[in-house]
């Protein structure tokens, strides 16, 4: 690693990573022997400190492209590079966030948070600092000392986001994050992220099937259709930030979400009935 | 107080509480030594058909010393099985889990082995083993192998996909992921195992020791029979059960303190 940041968050400003991915298809074979073509051909570039969802119906293959960019699978062909470095196996610049929390029960909270700490042998002293912090930027300092078990289903994905968060990577990969949580508080986390990420501005990847909140959240949506996925569309959204509820009003906010809509219905996903 | 023993919050107190928590069931087995004790009374069964409670305390009483020899040779067996079980079914539970050859060939066969009777293993182990400690002590392993290591090997294999990817996305070794993710997880499963397993060497050991022996509450419990020394076949029952409920509380004490964390609450709200 050519950074070695150890103190905690002291107003500096870190950049993301840029990803470029060229060319980038995906086949495996299925259980039952017969070869499932994930992604075909996908070309994209994402800048450092962008904010990039992408949505697509289920089977577009979305999280296998995490996957290829996180260097967890091999991508058959094509090419990944990710700050500038071409991607074979698992990067160590990049942080995880799945739908499930997948927090170890058997650790406390603040243990849960300390976990990439340990495992890439960071400082543990300025990091045990900076994972206080992240906790208590999201309400949950008094629940340092507390078991995963004794939390909510809203609290827990917020202490797998500070986990992520911890390690200061300068890509956040997100896989449908808050897809089981509740209406009330995926907003909520919505805001959180946002927070988080207006201050670190680390790049991230964020995959959802919520359109509302691909458009909430991003700089770009990436418009996915399914076997083989490909591109269909790219939105780019400049409304304006702090976004909140009152974007959700916005006259733009609504024409982008209409337009990713369309997609959907041109795919056959939706329909107008 | 009211004689149905309902647990109240207003009573302060740790004993209070036991006694509001374990009341009814020291109810139940008070009511059924009194039904016992008034029965072989007044029936007047003889002694060595079914002794009255009164006469098996006594009994106890009267020959601790020869109880407490034996029960300490089974207690002997029982733990060199028991722990002979640990110390190969953890290692083979790691090796299937890693080794393709283990998991495709060795668990197969280890499952398929499990349906054997060891019980009727132990003549032959007699034939080779001869009239000591040995037999006994690997009736008690053969016995209580089998649920540790397929405990264990399902506790190691329930690790999440995705938590697996997050530790290799850290750049986490096999030694790092098996030491923080998969044993950790396989905890409460391995004691889950371990519980099974320490109730079963009980009963291995003292099944060794019906086979042929020449101490050990089994045996004591053979010379009774024979002797019809029924109330002294009784105390050894007594002494065995309570040599099996100290042996699992200590192996559930001892999860106790390796998992604090499995005691916390499941379901709260934010």
């Amino acid at each position: 690693m050519i950074d070695n940041r150890t103190g905690p968050a002291a107003g500096d400003f870190r950049a993301g990573v840029p990803i470029r991915i060229a060319g980038v298809t995906k086949r495996y074979l299925s259980a039952r022997g017969g070869e499932v073509h994930a992604l075909d051909e996908i070309d994209l570039a994402i800048a450092g400190g962008e904010f990039v969802s992408i949505v697509g119906p289920s089977g577009c293959g979305k999280s296998t492209l995490l996957m290829l960019i996180s260097g967890l699978i091999p991508a058959t062909t094509g090419t990944i590079e990710v700050g500038g470095v071409r991607v074979k196996g698992a990067i160590g610049n990049v942080a995880i966030v799945f739908q499930r929390d997948v927090l170890l029960d058997w650790r406390t909270v603040l243990a849960n948070v300390l976990l990439p700490v340990e495992i890439k042998k960071l400082d543990p002293v300025s990091h045990r600092r900076k994972a206080q912090e992240l906790l208590r930027s999201v309400g949950l300092e008094e629940f340092e000392d507390k078991y995963p078990g004794e939390l909510s289903g809203g609290m827990r994905q917020r202490v797998a986001i500070c986990r992520a968060l911890v390690q200061d990577p300068g890509l956040l990969l997100m896989d449908e994050p808050f897809g089981a949580l509740d209406a009330l508080t995926r907003e909520q986390m919505n805001l959180y992220l946002q927070r988080m990420w207006l201050r670190d501005r680390n790049t991230v990847l964020f995959i959802t099937h919520s359109i509302e909140e691909a458009v909430l959240l991003s700089d770009r949506v990436v418009v996915m259709s399914s076997r083989p996925g490909r591109i269909a569309d790219i939105v780019t959204d400049d409304l304006p930030r702090p976004r909140g509820a009152h974007t959700r009003s916005d006259p733009r906010f609504i024409e982008h979400v209409e337009r990713i809509r369309r997609h959907f219905l041109a795919l056959g996903v939706l329909s107008e009935t | 107080m009211t004689t149905i023993a309902v647990p109240s919050p207003a009573t302060p107190g740790k004993l209070a509480f036991w006694i509001s928590r374990n009341g009814p069931v020291l109810a139940i087995f008070a009511l059924v030594f009194a039904l016992w004790e008034i029965a072989v009374r007044a029936l007047q069964i003889p002694d060595y058909i079914l002794p009255s409670p009164s006469v098996i305390v006594v009994k106890i009483v009267v020959s601790w010393q020869l109880l407490l020899e034996n029960a300490f040779v089974t207690l002997q067996e029982i733990l060199l099985g028991f722990g002979l079980s640990v110390v190969i079914a953890i290692p083979l539970a790691i090796a299937v889990v890693y080794s393709r050859i283990f998991e495709r060939v060795a668990f197969p066969f280890m499952v398929s082995l499990q349906t054997i009777p060891k019980v009727a293993l132990a003549p032959i182990l007699v034939i080779w083993l001869g009239y000591g400690i040995m037999p006994k002590v690997m009736v008690a392993f053969l016995i209580s192998f089998f649920p540790i290591v397929i405990n264990s090997v399902i506790g190691m294999r329930s690790a999440e996909k995705e938590m697996i990817y997050l530790v290799q996305s850290m750049g986490a070794s096999e030694l790092t992921t098996f030491l923080k993710i998969r044993l950790p997880k396989a905890l409460p499963s391995i004691f889950g195992g371990l519980k099974v397993g320490i109730g079963q060497a009980v009963v291995g050991a003292t099944v060794g020791e019906f086979i042929a022996a020449e101490r050990g509450l089994g045996y004591l419990q053979l010379i009774s029979q024979v002797r019809l020394d029924t109330p002294l076949l009784f105390a050894a029952v007594v002494v065995l059960s309570l040599l099996g409920v100290l042996l699992f509380n200590a192996v559930a004490f001892a999860e106790r303190i390796a998992l604090p964390w499995s005691r916390v609450a499941t379901d709260v709200a934010e």
